[in-house]
């Protein structure tokens, strides 16, 4: 359970470093009236759906983190054989890398006002991701053509199993996104578009480090790494 | 030191006035409503019909402990379906339902003064969800082979196992996919509370200014939303296994004389993942009910709450402690002792923040005017039950007690009293409290005081029993305890005494539910503001508040939730929304 108290550790911090701007040391008590230095602290001046879709993405991280908790620890169990992953994923990782990037070049042109290349970044980033989710199934092709079957082996079903989580976020995202390029086309306010876009792109870069968490965890290399840490600490 | 700026000198909004969405007719404005109000009454009528099922649940169980082998058709299977979801009603279905649902619902926008949450949509799919996943549930009563039998606690192997009712027919395939379909919803509406208390309040309301109730369930929101994930990662891995044939948690085991093809899977990996949320769970039930019962104590004793930065601090450090205390539950999973060592530890450090909430509440009631209204009464009720479940809970923290008595009734005596008889005393005082606001009429006296009486005594009678069946090693989760040479005649008739308690107490419960439906409409005429509150809830224009809450124009917030019976004012309560300096009520530096 290391990963998720980690990743618990790390919100926490978070929460710590918040709550310690809130002056929780305040005598409400005492405090009448409405001094001009409490206002400052009534709500963060970032919008509303960027603060919901963080909590979101805290949730999705929580969610991945324990995923790869049960990972290590059913890992260390005798039956575990590793499988070869597919080279097809290092592919499927670039297109994913590309769809991000592209995202983020919508952002930029969005908030500049060009709404031409934020349609663009928003319709390049749609087919990346799709081409994403399309290469993921061929990889799952490839193991199973292989002989390497969902049931046949913990390491098996947990390179399913978390992959499918993965691809379906990714999924759920693009439904967002295609709403996003919706008011994209028919014309939305170039403020509004900016943040739908922003918040995609959000989305879209959590995605891509959970992927490339989860890619390490599935290569083996975070296992590594994590021996090595513990050789040098003991 | 006392900070005071004239009314005047008010500071523009930040924010401005966020876009409410009007419904347009009947169906959007009752039942596809987008509004907090609206949505926190459908969530809590959900959960309380939900509950009537588990508490039928219970009457069935007591049956047959009570009477055993008097009835036939409760067979050893019917009973370990009754057990199992009683468990998870109760628990889930109701309890996180209706403290986060129903109760997070109506008041976060209301205390908080916001006109609605957030994200409304958002909101209202989080209740038809919710929905969708009590329906699964009901619907496994009427699936091939009925529900799941496999204890509230579903560990495998034995919950998908051809021995267990349900095992291999649809009874765990339907309560996984309900549960899963339940953390789906809760998400939706609990990413609405937080963002809602973060964004949503109004000028001059800083989070030192924040009820206790708001605090409340918002810990309790952010830990759902991280503990969660952990048993929707159990319930997602547990299907695989049931449907799909793969061993994440199923090892080889022989069935029948029949080797399954399960291979190598480990149990205890899923009693980690249950954990890691199931204990939490216990503090987000208990911190929405820690938050409500400060304000009643506060309001019904018209004084201040004592030490409310403590209460703060209290909450939070409860909220972050139960999240290393989860292994407790597995002491007799065979692990490590030095795990068992650390988790006592933490398990007993947790007591603390616990204490000190006592301690104010107790200390709150010091010197005040208390006034035995209902609300009153069921708070404190509330501290008495929780700090004797509490007590008991010290003893099964500590390892070599808890080996024990582990798997005998003691411990169900005290989850049912820590985290099953006390907030529900919580809710019934919170339901007598906040009804003439939802309805805009008071409660029945006469039927709330037999109602509180009958529930009080009577779960004493149920549960304190318990502890003593539990010490002379009755052992739970037994269908059948006639042939035990443990099972006395003497505790024979302790649990058929049970059993006729848990009738009359079940009784009491359907007064009260003809009291909520009768007072709608008899019920006393409550006026704004009954019980003389300073919260913004009851400082709304109209009652019930209308859609958008406050009217034309947002409160503004010049003071803290407890100005009671403060020197030198007019009136023993100062709303928080009125301007103005009276001497601080309290004056410790």
């Amino acid at each position: 359970m290391s990963v998720i108290l980690v990743f618990l550790a790390v919100i926490a911090g978070f929460a710590g470093w918040w709550l310690s701007h809130q002056r929780l040391m305040a005598k409400p008590w005492l405090e009448q009236g409405m001094a001009g230095d409490y206002v400052g602290f009534d709500r963060s001046a970032l919008p509303t759906a960027k603060i919901g879709l963080g909590v979101f993405l805290a949730v999705v991280g929580c969610l991945f983190s324990l995923f790869t908790s049960a990972y290590f620890m059913r890992m260390g169990l005798s039956d575990w054989r590793p499988l070869p992953l597919p080279r097809l994923l290092w592919l499927n990782t670039g297109v994913l890398v590309l769809s991000s990037v592209a995202l983020q070049c919508a952002v930029i042109a969005a908030r500049r006002g060009q709404i031409d290349m934020a349609r663009l970044g928003l319709a390049t980033a749609g087919l990346t991701a799709l081409a994403f989710l399309a290469g993921q199934l061929m990889a799952w092709r490839q193991l199973t053509e292989d002989g390497y079957l969902l049931a046949s082996n913990p390491a098996n079903s947990f390179f399913y199993l978390i992959t499918a989580m993965h691809g379906l976020h990714i999924l759920g995202g693009l439904i967002g996104l295609g709403r996003t390029s919706a008011s994209a086309w028919s014309g939305a306010r170039p403020q509004r578009l900016s943040l739908s876009v922003e918040l995609c792109a959000m989305y879209w870069h959590f995605l891509l480090f959970v992927w490339l968490c989860i890619f390490a965890v599935l290569a083996g290399w975070a296992a590594t790494f994590i021996d090595i840490c513990r050789q040098l600490l003991t | 030191m006392v900070d005071v700026t004239p009314a005047d000198a008010v500071p523009p909004a930040e924010v401005g006035e966020v876009e409410l969405y009007h419904p347009h007719s009947w169906w959007t404005k009752y039942v596809f409503s987008q509004d907090a109000k609206v949505i926190a009454i459908q969530y809590s009528a959900t959960a309380t019909s939900i509950g009537l099922v588990a508490l039928v649940l219970s009457w069935l169980m007591r049956l047959q402990l009570g009477f055993p082998g008097t009835f036939d058709f409760i067979t050893p299977e019917a009973y370990y379906q009754f057990i199992t979801v009683h468990g998870m009603i109760m628990v889930i279905y109701l309890l996180t339902a209706l403290f986060l649902g129903g109760f997070g619902n109506y008041l976060i926008p209301l205390m908080v003064g916001a006109r609605d949450m957030v994200f409304p949509y958002v909101n209202m799919l989080s209740y038809w969800i919710y929905l969708l996943a009590v329906l699964v549930l009901v619907s496994s009563f009427f699936a091939p082979g009925g529900p799941t039998g496999a204890g509230w606690t579903l560990y495998p192997p034995q919950a998908i196992m051809s021995g267990t009712p349900g095992g291999q027919d649809w009874g765990i395939i339907l309560m996984l996919s309900s549960l899963i379909l339940f953390i789906i919803g809760f998400t939706m509406g609990g990413l609405n509370y937080v963002v809602t208390v973060l964004q949503g309040r109004t000028r001059g309301m800083t989070l030192m200014r924040l009820p206790l109730t708001v605090w409340g369930i918002f810990t309790a929101t952010v830990m759902a939303l991280l503990a969660f994930p952990a048993l929707f990662v159990a319930c997602v891995m547990m299907l695989l296994d049931r449907m799909l044939g793969t061993s994440f948690f199923m090892p080889a085991i022989v069935e029948m004389g029949e080797q399954l093809q399960h291979n190598g899977g480990s149990p205890i990996l899923f009693q980690h993942l249950f954990w890691f949320f199931g204990h939490p769970e216990v503090y987000i039930v208990a911190l929405p009910a820690f938050g409500i019962v400060s304000d009643l104590i506060s309001t019904h004793a018209r004084k201040n709450i004592f030490g409310y930065r403590m209460m703060v601090w209290a909450i939070i450090a409860i909220g972050a402690l139960s999240f290393v205390v989860w292994a407790h539950h597995m002491y007799v999973s065979g692990m490590n002792p030095y795990f068992g060592f650390f988790f006592a530890t933490t398990t007993l450090i947790i007591a603390v923040p616990t204490a000190i909430k006592v301690y104010n509440w107790v200390l709150t009631l010091w010197r005040g005017d208390i006034h035995l209204t209902i609300p009153m009464l069921f708070a404190l009720a509330f501290i008495v039950t929780f700090v004797n479940g509490g007590l008991t809970g010290l003893f099964l923290g500590n390892v070599v007690v808890d080996v024990p008595l582990s798997d005998t009734m003691f411990v169900v005596a005290h989850f049912h009293m820590v985290m099953g008889v006390a907030p529900i005393l919580v809710i019934f005082g919170a339901i007598y409290h906040w009804y003439p606001k939802v309805t805009g009429r008071l409660l029945d006296e006469t039927l709330g005081r037999f109602h509180f009486w009958v529930t009080f005594v009577g779960a004493y009678l149920i549960f304190f029993p318990m502890h003593y069946l539990g010490l002379m090693g009755v052992p739970r989760r037994y269908a059948e305890l006639t042939d035990m040479t443990i099972m006395t005649e003497s505790a024979h008739h302790l649990n058929s005494f049970i059993s006729i308690m848990a009738f009359i107490v079940g009784f009491a419960q359907m007064v009260f539910l003809f009291n909520l439906i009768w007072s709608i409409r008899h019920g006393r005429e409550a006026g704004g503001n009954p019980w003389r509150a300073t919260t913004l809830e009851w400082q709304t224009p109209q009652t019930p508040p209308a859609h958008g809450n406050f009217g034309k124009e947002l409160p503004i917030v010049y003071r803290w939730a407890y100005d009671y019976s403060v020197p030198g004012a007019k009136e023993d309560f100062i709303p928080q929304n009125v301007p103005g300096a009276f001497a601080p009520s309290r004056e410790p530096a």
